[in-house]
C-alpha cells in the first residue's frame, strides 16, 4: 500500500516523458494518456478504500526518516480529492481528443497535460510544505503552457496576467516558507503542526495570514480573484474545464490542509467568514454582468469558492464535511459546465450570449447536458448542489453564523438567475444573430448533434455523475464527515508521518502484505 | 540572519515590487526576477550559519544548515524555467503587437461601458427594430470587435 502512494505522481510524469518521445504519433500519445490516467483513477480508488478502512497512510520518499525525507501522506481528504481529480483528468482528456483544436494541433498538449496531472496529484499527497511548493509550481508551470496554447493575442495578454500573478503568489509562498523555516527549522507538516503551536501568538497569526494570502491567490478568494475570470476563458475549452475544476480547488485544499493542520484556530472566524461572504456575493454579481458563457462560468468559480471557505470557517466537523462534500460536487459540476460550454462554443461558433440562440432546437442534447449541472450549481433540490449547500447551511446555522447563512442563500438565488441567463441566451432566444454568426464561422461543424461524440460522452458522463452525487449523497456525506474528523483531530496524522509511533507500525504489516 | 542580508532581501523586494507595477512587460519580468531573488536570499538565511556541511570535514555542530540551501536551489531552478517561459511570452506579445505594454482586458471594458446586464432587453429591442424595418442598426459593431478574439477552430 505504501508503495502505491508515489505512483499517482510518478506515473503521469513518466508518461509525460514517454509522450514526448512518441510525439510524431498522436494515436500513441492518446493511448499513453488514457492508459495512464485510467491507471491513476484505479490507484486513487485503491488509496481511498485503503485509507477509509485502515486510516492514514504515509511513506517517506527516498527512504529518509520523516523530518528529513519528503513525506507523502494520504488521509481520507486527500484520497477523496485524488479520486475526483483523477476522474476529471480522464474525462477532460477524452473531451480534448474529441474536440478539433488544441489537442490535435499541438504536439506538447498530452505531455503537458500529464505533468499538470502529476502536479495536482502531488499537491494532494504531499506532507511537506516545500514539496507542496514544488507540486504547485509543477502544476502551475504546466498550466502556463496550456493557457497560452495557440499563442493568440488575447491568450498572450490574459496568460501574461495569469503567469505574473501566479509568480507573485509563488514568491510570497517562498517567503512564507522562509519565515516558517526560520521560526521552526523544519518543513515537514507533521512536525510543523506541533512546532508552530509553540510559537508566539502574533507570529502564528502572521504566518497563518501569509499562507491564507498565498493560497487565496491560487484559489481566487475575494480581494485576490480578479485574475481568474480574465484569464480562464481565453484558453481552449478542455483546458478551461480542467483549470476550473481542479486548479482553484488545489488552492482551497491547501488552505484547508495548512490551516487545520498547522494553524488550527489561529485565524479569527469573522475574518474567514467576511472573506467567504464577499467572495460569494462579488463573484455572483460579476457573473450576472457578463455576456460570455465562459466568463459567466468563470465568475461562478469565484463565487463557489466562497462556499468552501465558509465551510472551512465554520471549523466544526459538520462544517468541514460540508466543505469537502461541496468541493467534490463543485469539481464535477464545474467541469461538466465548462465542457458543455465547450460544446456550445463548438456547435454555435461563439460563446457570447448576444450571438447565440435557439440551440434548444439546433442542438437539444447540449441543452440537457448543460441543464443538469447548471441546476445543480444553483442548488436545485434533486441535484448534488442542493445536498452540498444544505450541509453547509446546516453547519453554519449550527454555530449561529446567520450573516453568512443569508449571504449563501442570496448567492444561490443569484446563481440560478445567472444560469437562467445562459439558458435563455443560448437555448431559447430567437436565432437571428446565431444564424448571422454561422455565416461568419463556417468552420463550426454542424450536424444533428452539433459536436463529435467524443465530446459528448465525457460531458454526459459528468452530468450523470452530478446526478449520482445527489442520489448517493448519504454515503458520500458520511465519508466527508469521516474525512473532516481526520482534519479536526490531527494526532493520527502526525503519528502516521513520524513513523516511530504505534499507529504507523500497525498499518505497516498490512501494507507489506499487499 | 544578519542585518546586511535582511537589508539585501528588503531592497530586492522593494525594487521588485516597484518594477512589477510598471506597464512594460520587460520591466515586469525583471521585477519578478528581483522578487524571486529577494525570497531566495531570505530563505538562504533561514538556517544556521557555519562551515560548509561536508561529512568528515569538521565537527557537525559547526556546520551550516544545508537544508535551506538545498531548498533554495530547487526554487532557483523553478524560477529559472518560469522566467524563460515569461520571456518567450513577452517575445510572442512583441511579435503580435510590436509593443511590450500589457493591454487592458477588452471584455472587461466592454462590460463596463455597454452594460451587458440588460442584453436580453437589448436583444428584444434589436428584434423589434428588425421586425419594424429590415435595415440593420448598429449591431455589426460588436461582431467586428470580435474578429481578433477568434473561436477555437
Amino acid at each position: 500500500m505504501r508503495l502505491l502512494l508515489p505512483l499517482p505522481v510518478l506515473l503521469p510524469l513518466g508518461a509525460a516523458a514517454l509522450s514526448i518521445l512518441v510525439g510524431r504519433s498522436r494515436r500513441w500519445q492518446r493511448i499513453i494518456s488514457i492508459t495512464t490516467l485510467t491507471t491513476v483513477v484505479g490507484l486513487a480508488v485503491a488509496i481511498l478504500v485503503e485509507t477509509d478502512r485502515d486510516g492514514i497512510v504515509a511513506t517517506q520518499a527516498g527512504g529518509w526518516p520523516a523530518p528529513l525525507g519528503i513525506s507523502l501522506v494520504a488521509d481520507r481528504f486527500s484520497a477523496i480529492m485524488l479520486v475526483i481529480a483523477a476522474l476529471m483528468m480522464l474525462a477532460v482528456v477524452v473531451f480534448a481528443i474529441g474536440q478539433p483544436g488544441a489537442e490535435r494541433n499541438h504536439v506538447g498538449f498530452q505531455s503537458v497535460y500529464l505533468v499538470l496531472a502529476a502536479g495536482v496529484n502531488a499537491s494532494f499527497l504531499t506532507g511537506d510544505m516545500f514539496n507542496l511548493f514544488v507540486a504547485i509550481e509543477m502544476m502551475l508551470t504546466a498550466s502556463y503552457v496550456l493557457i497560452t496554447l495557440g499563442g493568440r493575442l488575447d491568450q498572450v495578454r490574459s496568460g501574461m496576467t495569469y503567469v505574473v500573478i501566479s509568480l507573485v503568489a509563488s514568491v510570497l509562498f517562498l517567503a512564507a516558507l522562509a519565515f516558517t523555516y526560520t521560526a521552526t527549522g523544519t518543513m515537514n507538516m507533521a512536525v510543523l503542526s506541533s512546532a508552530i503551536a509553540d510559537l508566539p501568538e502574533g507570529l502564528q497569526g502572521g504566518l497563518a495570514g501569509l499562507f491564507l494570502v498565498v493560497f487565496g491567490i491560487k484559489a481566487g478568494l475575494f480581494p485576490l480573484y480578479f485574475w481568474l475570470p480574465d484569464s480562464y476563458p481565453t484558453a481552449p475549452s478542455p483546458v478551461t474545464a480542467i483549470f476550473a475544476g481542479l486548479l482553484t480547488k488545489v488552492g482551497v485544499y491547501a488552505i484547508i490542509r495548512t490551516q487545520t493542520l498547522l494553524f488550527p484556530g489561529v485565524l479569527p472566524t469573522w475574518l474567514v467568514m467576511a472573506v467567504a461572504g464577499a467572495t460569494m456575493v462579488v463573484g455572483v454579481f460579476g457573473a450576472i454582468a457578463q455576456d460570455d458563457v465562459k466568463r459567466i462560468l468563470s465568475f461562478h468559480i469565484v463565487s463557489q469558492i466562497g462556499y468552501m471557505i465558509m465551510g472551512f470557517g465554520v471549523a466544526t466537523v459538520t462544517g468541514l464535511a460540508g466543505a469537502i462534500f461541496y468541493m467534490v460536487h463543485h469539481i464535477v459540476v464545474k467541469t461538466a459546465l465548462f465542457l458543455s460550454g465547450g460544446l456550445i462554443e463548438h456547435a454555435g461558433g461563439s460563446s457570447r450570449l448576444s450571438k447565440l440562440g435557439d440551440m434548444v432546437r439546433s442542438a437539444p442534447a447540449i441543452a440537457v447536458v448543460f441543464l443538469i449541472p447548471a441546476l445543480s450549481l444553483a442548488g436545485m433540490p434533486p441535484f448534488s448542489g442542493f445536498v452540498a449547500k444544505l450541509a453547509l447551511l446546516d453547519a453554519a446555522a449550527g454555530v449561529g453564523q446567520w450573516a453568512i447563512f443569508g449571504a449563501a442563500v442570496l448567492t444561490s438565488l443569484l446563481t440560478l438567475f445567472s444560469m437562467s441567463k445562459i439558458g435563455v441566451g443560448v437555448f431559447w432566444s430567437p436565432a437571428t444573430e446565431a444564424a448571422e454568426h454561422a455565416v461568419a464561422a463556417p468552420d463550426a461543424a454542424r450536424s444533428r448533434l452539433g459536436a463529435p461524440a467524443m465530446m459528448y460522452v465525457p460531458t454526459a458522463l459528468l452530468a450523470t455523475a452530478a446526478l449520482a452525487i445527489g442520489v448517493f449523497a448519504g454515503p458520500l456525506l458520511d465519508l466527508s464527515e469521516r474525512a473532516a474528523t481526520d482534519l479536526v483531530h490531527v494526532e493520527p496524522y502526525v503519528a502516521a508521518v513520524l513513523g516511530d509511533d504505534a499507529p504507523a507500525t500497525t498499518s505497516a504489516p498490512e501494507g507489506g502484505g499487499r | 540572519m544578519s542585518v546586511l542580508m535582511a537589508a539585501t532581501a528588503a531592497i530586492l523586494f522593494a525594487l521588485g515590487t516597484y518594477l512589477l507595477l510598471q506597464r512594460k512587460l520587460s520591466r515586469i519580468i525583471i521585477g519578478i526576477g528581483l522578487l524571486g531573488h529577494g525570497a531566495n536570499v531570505l530563505f538562504v538565511n533561514a538556517g544556521r550559519r557555519g562551515r560548509a556541511p561536508l561529512i568528515g570535514s569538521a565537527d557537525p555542530d559547526t556546520f551550516a544548515d544545508p537544508m535551506p540551501q538545498a531548498l533554495v536551489l530547487t526554487a532557483i531552478v523553478i524560477s529559472f524555467g518560469v522566467t524563460a517561459l515569461l520571456l518567450a511570452l513577452a517575445y510572442r506579445s512583441w511579435v503580435l503587437t510590436e509593443d511590450d505594454e500589457v493591454a487592458d482586458d477588452v471584455e472587461d471594458r466592454s462590460v463596463a461601458k455597454e452594460g451587458f446586464a440588460d442584453s436580453e432587453l437589448e436583444d428584444e429591442a434589436a428584434l423589434v427594430a428588425d421586425l419594424e424595418s429590415s435595415t440593420e442598426d448598429d449591431e455589426p459593431a460588436p461582431i467586428q470587435r470580435e474578429v481578433g478574439e477568434g473561436v477555437a477552430p
